[in-house]
């Protein structure tokens, strides 16, 4: 039985190392906290005053953040919506999805369940190595997307990044330029922390908005299996009991 | 409190005379008698059916709200996620409950090629398991469609294009299947016709014939005893106990360890890590874009590394048609005396090992991207995955079985 | 099996703890399932109050506005009609003082509106839900008519303040709605009297 059970939880641990494995540049983990509510609080107001002109969470009704996130209706409908929105609306954007597309060449998708499929660090990183590339459209380049075609909105925060090369030769002479770091050009109007304190807060809110029920589901299945102990408990002295017949 | 019992007693009387109860409740519990040596491995079957009641009770709760079709059918899963009171806990309890369905299934199958379930008189009963097994991977498949995500899209396109290789009628057969040029509105109506309505109802009536077999042959044991040969002056097994009550305790305690388990990853990690929920099924399908890795579920994974394994498209799909197809002649090319893993000899064990460990690394390599390598692995564990039905004719004869007591041995 | 040690007591106690947990368990497992029946979040957001402009209604006239689904019915009565209501014969209806109805504490009263001017009445037969036809002219139905609801499916009738005559099918008066004068040109339907914005 023991074997049995160590060669189960040997496998379970061997899927999920699997599952954690991944390639491409070195990324920063981040840690997000959904029971810091202030921070949530201030991600949403980061999403609603540089997100949502153009990204809609069309799955995310004010309501539900007003009740979530400990606001009251009243704060929510001054600080974070447009005044023509209702409490129950979700969280649409104002822009037309047709001149998004003129003006992006996509139109920006729906950040509902983007940390669901992106996962936080994904974001955070994304939100953190924007750099000066002159080559594209929007004067930036990013060292998770490349190529993307979304502009660094919070450019004035973060100010803008250089990206600092390094070039290595092969064993056959050819010569492989990479980027080794970004480094700041141009200082923003906040510093390198308060900067990723606000992408943090930024990117627990969309962990947040992917799935509302994470704030209760942890501690409801703690009591639920807290119960069913109890019932084991039980159920193995009946059991216990009734096969004291067989012998 | 007598004249309740005396009312009920005559409601039961009344009934009985009209519909076989007591009789019935006496078949298949009370006088049902069952090996008393049931180890841990016997609590799978039991647990199978648990979920598949939960997959029924939750899964026609989610019908309730979800929308089959191609424009809604995403926001409609999310609609369930958020909008719909407690909506989250029943759609987390059906999607878990899927791979859990697949990790029971797979551990009552583990019992059977250890302690030879399948061999005589118990062929019957493991024929109608293996098309209760083709039927809940058909309605897993089906199911996975729904959230209308990439991998949902994808991986619908890339097993139904599977019939595409079949000579001749390939292309009109796929294009049949998905009533459309590509997966589409069409494709997503009928998989959830079939998912809700065909697919269950056949899965039950399947469910309940697997059982009526079992229980008019007689459950097997670790020890693979038939203990109807020794029988007590009552006419009762010596070796038998009465399902209920010992069985119906028993059976509850390893559901709540069960449903302990089941929480913790309904709660905790409904994604597990990637293995339950993918993250690319959170993106809505797009037919324009493939995912950058497309993976079956974890549950095909091994069928999936075998067609990958042959270079021949054709070829790889009979191959993965055979490698479940194979199971059914289990029966008749397990050529050994004994049944039970514990007297069968060193050839078996090997062999049963062997199996395990490919079917295991046939599942993992078929979530990698393949490499030349992995490739060749593959092919080497599809071989001993095949190897393992193939030769057993030969190896199951000439093995060193020990002799089989009269008796079940433990307790 | 030997029955010689079974500790009968023990064991039924152990067996109905057992049940009980059980079913404890099974039924708060049941409420999710239960509660789910509840109206979404998407139907509240639907069913959120609305605000109706009632500048251009002409007296005697009807507008139907849908709120929660349902019609809800904005009159304006002429003073006429208001006459008609204060003088009625309550020997006629059901429940001339609405003391069997649904409406708000603020439309309990004779012409069952805060502004005599203005009834608001949630459309739908107290009998089995069908939306009456608005019949204002007087002997329209039959002699004694004196305008007000005639319901098409079981014959009910209601007078210009939604109450229910006697020796008809519907058993109560017409439900009134909460709602609320923003300004003296606009109503908030599903808002009390009490709640700002």
């Amino acid at each position: 039985m023991s074997r049995l059970f160590t060669f189960l939880l040997a496998m379970l641990c061997f899927e999920l190392a699997l599952a954690a494995g991944g390639h491409g540049p070195a990324m920063q983990p981040v840690k997000i906290d959904l029971s810091d509510k202030l921070s949530l609080q201030r991600g949403a107001q980061v999403f609603v005053n540089y997100c949502v002109s153009c990204h809609s969470a069309s799955f995310m009704r004010y309501n539900r953040i007003a009740a979530d996130l400990d606001l009251s209706e009243e704060s929510v409908q001054t600080n974070l919506m447009f005044t023509t929105d209702k409490i129950g609306d979700a969280m649409e954007v104002a822009m037309r999805p047709s001149d998004a597309e003129s003006w992006f060449g996509a139109p920006p998708p729906d950040l509902s369940v983007v940390a669901r499929s992106r996962g936080p660090d994904w974001l955070y990183n994304f939100l953190i190595t924007f750099y000066v590339d002159e080559n594209k459209p929007t004067g930036v380049n990013n060292l998770f997307f490349k190529d993307t075609a979304m502009p660094h909105v919070l450019w004035e925060l973060q100010g803008l990044q250089r990206a600092v090369y390094h070039t290595e030769a092969a064993d056959d002479g050819n010569e492989t330029t990479t980027i080794e770091r970004l480094e700041l050009a141009q200082r923003g109007s906040l510093t390198e922390n308060e900067y990723k304190r606000l992408v943090r807060d930024l990117v627990g809110f969309l962990v947040y908005v992917g799935e509302p029920a994470k704030l209760v589901r942890h501690r409801l299945g703690f009591w639920v299996i807290v119960f069913l102990l109890v019932f084991l408990v039980a159920a193995y002295l009946m059991k216990r009991e009734y096969w004291k017949d067989v012998h | 409190m007598n004249a309740v019992v005396k009312q009920l007693t005559g409601l039961r009387d009344w009934v009985d005379d009209r519909f076989p109860l007591v009789k019935l409740w006496n078949e298949h519990m009370g006088q049902y008698y069952a090996p008393k040596n049931f180890n841990f491995w016997y609590y799978f079957g039991v647990l199978s059916i648990v979920v598949l009641a939960l997959q029924i009770v939750t899964g026609i709760w989610l019908t309730m709200n979800y929308k089959p079709d191609a424009e809604l059918a995403f926001a409609s899963v999310e609609y369930i996620m958020r909008d719909v009171e407690w909506g989250w806990l029943i759609r987390y309890m059906h999607s878990t409950g899927a791979s859990a369905f697949f990790i029971v299934v797979y551990l009552h199958m583990f019992r059977a090629l250890l302690y030879g379930s399948y061999k005589k008189p118990r062929e019957l009963i493991w024929i109608l398991g293996m098309f209760t097994y083709l039927a809940l991977m058909a309605e897993a498949f089906l199911g996975y469609l729904l959230p209308w995500g990439q991998m949902s899209f994808w991986g619908a396109q890339v097993i139904i294009s599977l019939f595409g290789a079949i000579p001749f009628v390939g292309d009109t057969l796929s294009l049949w299947i998905r009533g459309d040029f590509v997966v589409s509105d069409v494709t997503l109506n009928r998989f959830f016709s079939l998912h809700v309505i065909a697919m269950p109802l056949a899965i039950v009536g399947l469910v309940f014939l697997h059982i009526i077999a079992l229980h008019e042959v007689g459950s097997n044991n670790p020890d693979g005893v038939e203990i109807k040969k020794k029988k007590g002056p009552d006419g009762v097994p010596l070796d038998g106990i009465p399902f209920h009550p010992y069985y119906s305790v028993k059976d509850t305690v390893g559901v709540i360890v069960f449903l302990i388990l089941f929480a913790a990853v309904v709660f905790f990690a409904p994604e597990f890590g990637g293995w339950f929920l993918e993250a690319n099924n959170f993106i809505p399908a797009n037919p324009l874009v493939t995912p950058e890795h497309i993976v079956p579920l974890w549950y095909f994974t091994p069928f999936y590394a075998i067609l990958r394994a042959v270079p021949d498209k054709l070829i790889g799909v009979l191959l993965m048609g055979a490698a479940t197809m194979i199971f059914f002649l289990l029966p008749w090319l397990d050529r050994s005396p004994v049944k039970s893993i514990r007297y069968r000899g060193p050839l078996f064990k090997t062999a049963l090992w062997l199996f395990v460990i490919s079917f295991i690394a046939l599942g993992y390599l078929g979530t990698q991207t393949p490499t030349p390598q992995m490739t060749w692995m593959a092919r080497g564990f599809s071989a001993i995955y095949f190897g393992f039905f193939l030769l057993m004719p030969f190896y199951s004869k000439i093995d060193k079985t020990k002799p089989v007591p009269d008796r079940v041995t433990d307790k | 099996m030997s029955d010689n040690a079974v500790d009968v007591d023990r064991r039924r106690f152990l067996t109905g703890t057992t049940a009980v947990i059980g079913g404890i368990g099974a039924a708060i497992a049941a409420v999710p399932f239960i509660a789910s029946f509840q109206p979404s979040a998407k139907a509240k957001a639907i069913g959120a109050p609305v605000e109706v402009d009632i500048g251009k209604l002409e007296p005697g006239q009807r507008i139907t506005q849908k709120w929660r689904g349902q019609p809800v019915w904005i009159v304006r009565r002429t003073s006429e009609m208001v006459d008609t209501l204060k003088n009625f014969d309550g020997g006629l209806l059901r429940d001339p003082s609405s003391n069997e109805s649904v409406q708000p504490e603020y439309a309990a009263n004779a012409w069952r509106s805060t502004k005599e001017e203005y009834l608001i009445l949630v459309g739908l037969c107290t009998h089995l839900g069908c939306s009456p036809s608005f019949v204002p002219e007087p002997g329209a139905v039959d002699e004694t008519w004196v305008g007000g609801f005639f319901c098409p499916c079981h014959g009910s009738k209601f007078d210009l303040a939604g109450r229910a005559y006697s020796g008809y099918p519907a058993p109560t008066n017409m439900t009134v709605p909460p709602y609320r004068f923003a300004s003296d040109t606009r109503v908030v339907i599903g808002e009390d009297e009490g709640d700002a914005s």
